[in-house]
């Protein structure tokens, strides 16, 4: 999918790399608008973004690299950096600049990665972005003499205030057009390594040379310095095994010379920039960077702190769980209007079912998390951007810790129990891979508010009232805080489980900024909601719907509903008329209006009588059929099996597909009294009742488990850019829900 | 180790101290330097999370937020 500089001649490309938290995103939304391309870099699940220079007379594309402090390559996303800059990625030509963003009020650590970026040969652009902090935290930063120390061109900017954005565009321009000449080899850092290393490393690389091996002067400076980095395992993976014994050879020949590896390369680094910025950089400390350090002692308070954090952490969970109702329940009301309105102009048929049952329950269903999406993404981009995301972090991340994760995995799990699709966007803010997809991946084991309906129903229909201590505690309480709090339960042993053996050794370092506070700027708020929003809708979009019309199809086909529709028909023409029909109390026409009250009685039993005959035979019908052997040990007959599966594009559809089945129509909810009948006096063949009390609690416990949640699946698959971890979630918490279902049926059977 | 040698999670709120050695090669220590945590260089202590770790260090005016597993491969001396 990646759009390539080369596949058209005329388009140039432009690379864009930084530290974490620099702005880059901003940076990257101001050059180019919203309209970036995404798509995944061939082989890792490092995401990989695209934009269009806009305001620009040349076509230019800018390539978003991934937030590193270091192009050491030792992560995924390192080495995706190295490579795109390098031009060592298949399909994809080097870029022909890289625009290196910096944080002005944090020069002296963020020169660190351009002093790499800058030994890659390629023309460079430094972008000084947060310039608006500079003069608040008591800076003076003289970007002229930086200039010309370097050589390069110096762009100031604040993205998130649109400033100096122009002079940037001008300026990647003016360096496509007429690139400024190389840095001589004593203006790079690297001219301050030892004359030891600088000694091995021509002898490598006509080592290297001497095996066919073409290599850049970084790469050989990253074989020597990286234990066990990325350009050593990929040249052993191509064959050349005796590389390793060179380096080790190399490396020790080194400490006898007394060059400490890795120690000297950043040592030399942090040299090199000291004489750079020397007299060009000055700090007072001033009145706005204490007051943040006073803010910060309440903040990160013992007391103080921790209360402050649990208030804000409970205005954004009751913001995504009730603030996000209003706007939700309109969605459904519209949805219910637009259903009314298609049934008042096309007759019962495959395509009224199809447009009503299949694409809006498609369109609703994915609609209907806009608002906890934006909501989330609100809260999140205001947390972030005023600073506090990362004392939030700070504050949790000891409690984290112990479940093996580290703060950042707060937020996206707790707005998880609302709703696991802004939970997995939200992951985006933990900046370590292995943190992050652990966290996506137990994400969807929080107990969220769509699996609410279906322990209502249960509960109510079939554990008993009983109540303790004066009334106070109900059993049917006692249950719900079950279901409500296993699957939290079950995820720290996962988050064990995924960490120890799916992500072994990527390093669990926990290094992490904590910015000033500053006030929230409006534009970046709004990018970001309006991002993920379009985002998801685009993208996780298109499959949830996709899912619900498969599924639609699967319960309505092969039958044959010309007697439905028939019925249908005479029922709606029947309920017409009743309405319209003179109210008097004349005789004949009170008994009249009674007569048709019966027929309209007997026809909607015919209806519902038809819909569950229809389900039994459709496709979906079958395959409850044919998995009921698998399901029987869970205490389950083929109708909860069918409702299980039916149930793929969004766990509360159980419910109504449950009400289809036992013929009671399509509209029951969870507090349906005739539902909780019907499913009370179901039989078995055998005459046994179908739900006891143990299967009610399997079938609540493989809900609480399950990855019935086809929006879920599909936001994993938007987010990881690979089918893999949909398809390994579906399959590890289904088993994990067919095991606790067994489980819990054994256990409840034996005890009853 | 010098008796003027501490690691510098035994830091108190507020105390200042120079970088003498990082201790070990591996990622974490890479991880540290690259941050900027290079010997002879000054890191003053601002002050712990509520529940102890990790801890707020200032350096080259910038604030980091290091564990203990972190801070403890991080050999300071205080005053010299």
């Amino acid at each position: 999918m990646p759009t390539t500089a080369a596949s058209e001649k005329s388009t140039r490309s432009v690379a864009l790399i930084g530290n974490p938290n620099t702005g880059k995103s901003s940076l990257f939304n101001a050059l180019c608008g919203l309209n970036a391309r995404v798509g995944n870099y061939p082989g890792v699940t490092v995401e990989q973004k695209v934009g269009r220079l806009t305001g620009s007379k040349l076509s230019i594309d800018v390539v978003d690299l991934p937030g590193t402090y270091s192009l050491a390559a030792r992560s995924a996303d390192e080495a995706v950096a190295v490579n795109v800059l390098s031009g060592e990625l298949a399909h994809q030509a080097a870029p022909e600049v890289a625009i290196v963003i910096l944080d002005a009020s944090n020069i002296e650590r963020n020169f660190y990665l351009f002093s790499q970026v800058y030994e890659l040969g390629l023309p460079v652009i430094a972008v000084l972005n947060m310039w608006d902090r500079v003069e608040a935290e008591g800076l003076t930063v003289d970007a002229e003499v930086i200039a010309k120390r370097l050589g390069v061109p110096v762009v100031c900017t604040s993205a998130n205030k649109r400033k100096g954005i122009d002079e940037l565009r001008r300026t990647i321009e003016q360096t496509l057009q007429s690139p400024p000449s190389k840095p001589s080899s004593a203006q790079l850092a690297r001219a301050q390594f030892p004359e030891a290393f600088h000694q091995e490393a021509q002898k490598l690389s006509e080592w290297l040379h001497a095996n066919g091996r073409k290599t850049s002067l970084y790469q050989v400076d990253r074989l020597l310095i990286d234990s066990d980095g990325h350009f050593q395992k990929s040249l052993c993976q191509s064959g050349l095994h005796e590389i390793n014994t060179q380096i080790e050879q190399a490396r020790e020949r080194l400490r006898v010379a007394g060059c400490k590896v890795p120690m000297f390369e950043t040592k030399a680094r942090y040299g090199w920039i000291r004489q750079l910025i020397d007299g060009a950089v000055t700090r007072k400390e001033t009145r706005s960077a204490s007051s943040s350090d006073r803010i910060d002692q309440w903040l990160t308070h013992r007391w103080v702190g921790m209360l402050a954090f649990a208030l804000i952490m409970f205005m954004v969970f009751q913001s995504i769980w009730w603030v996000a109702k209003w706007p939700m329940d309109g969605i459904q009301w519209i949805q219910g209007l637009a259903s009314g309105g298609i049934e008042a102009f096309l007759p019962p048929g495959a395509l009224r079912s199809l447009l009503v049952d299949g694409v809006i329950a498609g369109v609703g269903g994915v609609v209907l998390f806009v608002p906890q999406i934006a909501i989330l993404f609100f809260f999140i981009a205001v947390l972030e951007d005023c600073g506090y995301m990362a004392r939030a972090a700070f504050v949790m991340d000891k409690l984290m810790t112990s479940v093996g994760l580290s703060g950042k995995s707060f937020l996206p799990l707790m707005s998880s129990f609302a709703c696991a699709v802004p939970g997995i966007m939200a992951t985006r803010t933990i900046e370590s891979r292995k943190d992050r997809m652990v966290t996506l991946l137990i994400a969807p084991l929080m107990s969220c508010s769509a699996r609410i309906p279906v322990y209502v129903l249960m509960v109510s229909a079939f554990v008993p009232a009983i109540k303790y201590a004066g009334g106070w505690i109900s059993l049917q309480g006692i249950v719900l805080m079950g279901m409500q709090s296993i699957g939290a339960i079950v995820a720290i042993p996962v988050a064990w489980l995924l960490k120890r053996f799916l992500f072994p050794g990527e390093p669990a370092t926990f290094l992490m900024e904590l910015h000033s506070y500053k006030w929230p700027s409006m534009v970046v708020i709004y990018q970001r909601v309006w991002e993920r929003v379009v985002s998801f809708v685009a993208r996780a979009g298109s499959l949830i719907f996709c899912t619900t019309i498969l599924v639609w199809a699967a319960c309505y086909f092969p039958g044959d509903h010309k007697l439905l529709d028939e019925s249908v028909a005479t029922l709606e023409q029947l309920q017409k008329t009743q309405a319209i029909a003179p109210v008097s109390l004349e005789q004949t026409q009170i008994e009249e209006n009674q007569i048709r009250e019966e027929q309209i009685e007997e026809t909607l039993g015919e209806v519902n009588r038809l819909r569950s005959e229809l389900i039994e035979t459709s496709f979906m019908g079958m395959a409850g059929h044919r998995i009921e052997p698998i399901v029987r040990p869970l205490g389950w007959d083929w109708k909860i099996g069918v409702a299980v599966i039916a149930s793929f594009p969004a766990r509360e559809v159980i419910i109504a597909t449950l009400g289809t089945i036992y013929s009671l129509g399509t509209g029951e909810d969870e507090k349906s009294q005739s539902l909780q009948d019907q499913m009370q006096q179901a039989q078995r063949p055998d005459g046994r009742p179908v739900f006891s009390l143990a299967t009610a609690m399997s079938i609540m416990v493989f809900f609480a488990l399950c990855a019935q949640c086809s929006a879920t699946l599909m936001t994993i698959r938007r987010e990881t850019n690979s089918w893999r971890w949909p398809i390994f979630s579906f399959v590890y918490m289904t088993t994990l829900a067919y095991i606790g279902a067994w489980l819990t049926y054994q256990f409840f059977e034996s005890w009853s | 180790m010098s008796p003027m040698n501490m690691r510098l999670d035994e830091l108190s709120p507020g105390e200042s101290a120079t970088i003498v050695e990082i201790l070990g090669n591996d990622v974490i220590a890479s991880r540290l330097m690259e941050m900027g945590l290079i010997d002879g260089e000054e890191i003053s202590m601002i002050g712990r999370a509520p529940m102890g770790d990790p801890t707020e260090f200032s350096i080259r005016g910038y604030r980091l937020s290091l564990r203990k597993t972190e801070s403890s491969r991080v050999l300071v001396t205080k005053g010299a």
